[in-house]
């Protein structure tokens, strides 16, 4: 007999996950293949109609943008999480806690209110603008708030943390004689990190890059309070289509796209991470 | 076989304990927007009717429809919806048909109130608040007293990148509508195209889409000129005596929130009380002096004194005025078409 004892202890998990996860996006699924009716609702009757709407230039469109924001939003993320988590697992081991602990101090508040903050901090009478005209700056600043940049700050700032804990934990457990081989074998600082940290760290970094990509293309709240709601994001657009313009299916069909892109990125990534840790050496 | 038909039976009977707790939660359960009626309103009721009714919330027309769809109805006794939307429930079969004779205060409403477009003869909906969309401005910031909906449109140089708009669809759009002098309800597509093509170059000028804090950035100064409902725009007002409100030459469109009672409603009663309930002048009147919306009850808005209408002079537009102004209908089909059209605006560059 095999040992039945996971599967007792996974199955509440696997039971909450099925019921409130798995049955749900079925029925998304099934959704996207019927018709709207005219006042909205659901007309049964099958149709491929969303499916092929989702790749209509305008629609296809909007995903692209909002894959791009997404891109940019994870490629600063990363640049600047990993910097961070370098740093950190840098320091002394007795202040690598106190580090961390205020990297990831502002999940501690409401993402609305953190969203929220950048609006006081960006808007014409803001904060930022009334420190350049204490300072002495007459002119007129150039728009900060509702523009795309804006957009991308706020995802940046919103999900960096999780970049910051995705790449310590791979760079606090590097050994540093290796790094010390290598410069005993005489590579530069630089071809080190390129050569060794970097390559070792990889799963971090594209644990990092998925989980902020993931987040910020399907994020809707962002965009309407940092964008002024002038860029749709996909995410946006699907708010839409279950909350304004009630076409359920139309709904489904995107969110499907949507998942389906998220799926297949977390997959990516997941190879890439044990590719990387398979030539990884043993620790000994 | 047995074992299976006892979980069976379990399981339903779990299923039917927590409907019913819901079900039985409320005795008549009143869903409107939040804020848009006297906080107390629903205990008073309670406590002069008997009654055991209860609040719920929607933020838009569009999320508690979804749900009244979705359920046909059922769970919901009274529901707050503009015109449009309560066509909607009508043509869908949901709305009850109203015996007036349960409404005895229904003659509080101006006559006018009874010859509304979308439902003439108060048929299956209540008029709660009307009023008009156009132009709140800081009077003391921009350099022309805007009167055009062009001057929104079309900002000058000076205003640019301090106007906003309303993003939900049906204002959105009647704006460019109501530019080009078609009809808030058209449905050709070309004449969409249009209005469309006029709303993408809009875009490109304004500091933000907002339904909701328009007047907030009125008065921080963040906005000198934004697209609003009148009753919002007394908001600021309020705030600051430098906010002003007009009507564009071109017009506006008069919006009705409407309240409904629905067919499926088990307790037909209690519902026509509650409306009763609200059209009684004192509680009416109490959403005019302190929502600051006009209700279209005539006995309540000839309590509000001089004064109140001399700082919120759009409160005094009368019912006459408001009736010259085309309502919001619902538009079937090409509701599909009005989507897509802000679909494009908002993916515009």
């Amino acid at each position: 007999m095999t040992d039945r004892k996971p599967l007792y202890l996974m199955s509440p998990a696997l039971a909450w996950l099925t019921a409130f996860m798995v049955v749900p996006c079925l029925l998304i699924l099934a959704l996207a293949f019927f018709r709207r009716g005219i006042y909205g609702g659901i007309e049964y009757t099958f149709t491929l109609e969303n499916i092929a709407l989702v790749f209509d230039p305008l629609y296809a469109g909007v995903f692209l943008k909002s894959a791009g924001i997404a891109g940019l939003s994870a490629l600063i993320a990363v640049i600047v999480g990993y910097a961070s988590a370098y740093a950190i697992a840098a320091a002394p081991a007795r202040r690598q806690p106190v580090l961390l602990f205020f990297a990831v101090l502002p999940f501690w508040s409401n993402y609305l209110v953190r969203t929220y903050a950048w609006i006081v901090l960006l808007n014409r009478e803001g904060l930022i603008a009334s420190m350049a005209h204490w300072l002495g700056y007459d002119g007129e600043l150039p728009k900060l708030l509702y523009t795309e940049s804006a957009v991308v700050v706020g995802l940046v700032y919103n999900y960096l943390p999780f970049v910051i804990l995705a790449c310590y934990a791979p760079l606090s457990r590097l050994n540093p004689e290796i790094a010390e081989a290598s410069r005993d074998l005489g590579g530069s600082g630089w071809t080190t990190f390129r050569r060794v940290t970097l390559p070792m760290t990889f799963p971090g970094v594209a644990t990092g890059f998925v989980f902020v990509f993931v987040l910020s293309i399907g994020n809707f709240v962002t965009p309407a309070l940092l964008g002024g709601g002038q860029f749709q994001m996909i995410g946006n657009l699907v708010y839409a289509q279950f909350l304004t313009a009630n076409d359920w299916p139309f709904g489904a069909a995107l969110s499907m796209f949507l998942i389906a892109i998220m799926m297949g990125l977390l997959t990516l990534q997941t190879f890439a991470t044990e590719r990387a840790s398979g030539t990884r050496p043993e620790a000994t | 076989m047995n074992r299976k038909n006892a979980i069976r039976r379990t399981m339903l009977g779990a299923g039917l304990a927590c409907c019913a707790s819901a079900l039985m939660a409320g005795e008549l359960v009143v869903s409107n927007w939040d804020g848009y009626m006297a906080p107390d309103a629903i205990d008073s009721f309670n406590a002069t009717s008997g009654h055991a009714a209860e609040l719920v919330l929607h933020g838009t027309n569009e999320e508690i429809m979804g749900k009244l769809i979705a359920s046909k109805g059922k769970g919901y006794d009274v529901v707050f919806v503009s015109s449009p939307f309560a066509e909607v429930l009508h043509n869908l079969g949901l709305a009850e048909d109203l015996d007036h004779a349960k409404i005895p205060n229904i003659s509080n409403l101006y006559a006018q109130a009874t010859e509304l477009e979308h439902d003439p003869g108060n048929a299956f909906s209540v008029p709660y608040a009307w009023g008009t969309t156009g132009l709140c401005y800081r009077s003391d910031l921009v350099s022309d007293t805007p009167d055009s909906w062009m001057d929104l449109l079309t900002p000058s140089e000076d205003l640019s990148g301090k106007t906003t708009m309303l993003a939900t669809d049906r204002w959105l759009l009647a704006a460019g509508q109501l530019a080009k002098g078609y009809s808030v309800n058209e449905t050709d597509p070309d004449k969409l195209a249009e209005v469309r093509d006029l709303l993408i170059d809009a875009k490109g000028t304004l500091l933000a889409y907002d339904d909701t804090t328009f007047y907030a950035k009125l008065v921080s100064g963040e906005a000198e000129l934004v697209h609003a409902w009148d009753g919002w725009c007394n908001y600021g007002i309020a705030e600051n005596a430098d906010i002003k409100y007009v009507i564009p030459e071109e017009g506006s469109d008069l919006w009705v929130d409407t309240m409904v009672i629905l067919k499926s409603s088990e307790n037909k009663d209690a519902a026509y009380e509650f409306v009763n309930f609200i059209l009684d002048p004192a509680n009416h009147g109490w959403a005019a002096e302190n929502i600051l919306y006009k209700v279209p009850n005539e006995t309540a808005m000839s309590g509000l004194s001089e004064d109140f209408i001399a700082q919120f002079p759009n409160m005094g537009i009368g019912p006459d005025e408001l009736l010259g102004y085309e309502q919001l209908r619902d538009v079937g089909e090409a509701q599909r078409d009005y989507s897509r059209t802000v679909s494009e605006i908002k993916a515009a560059n």
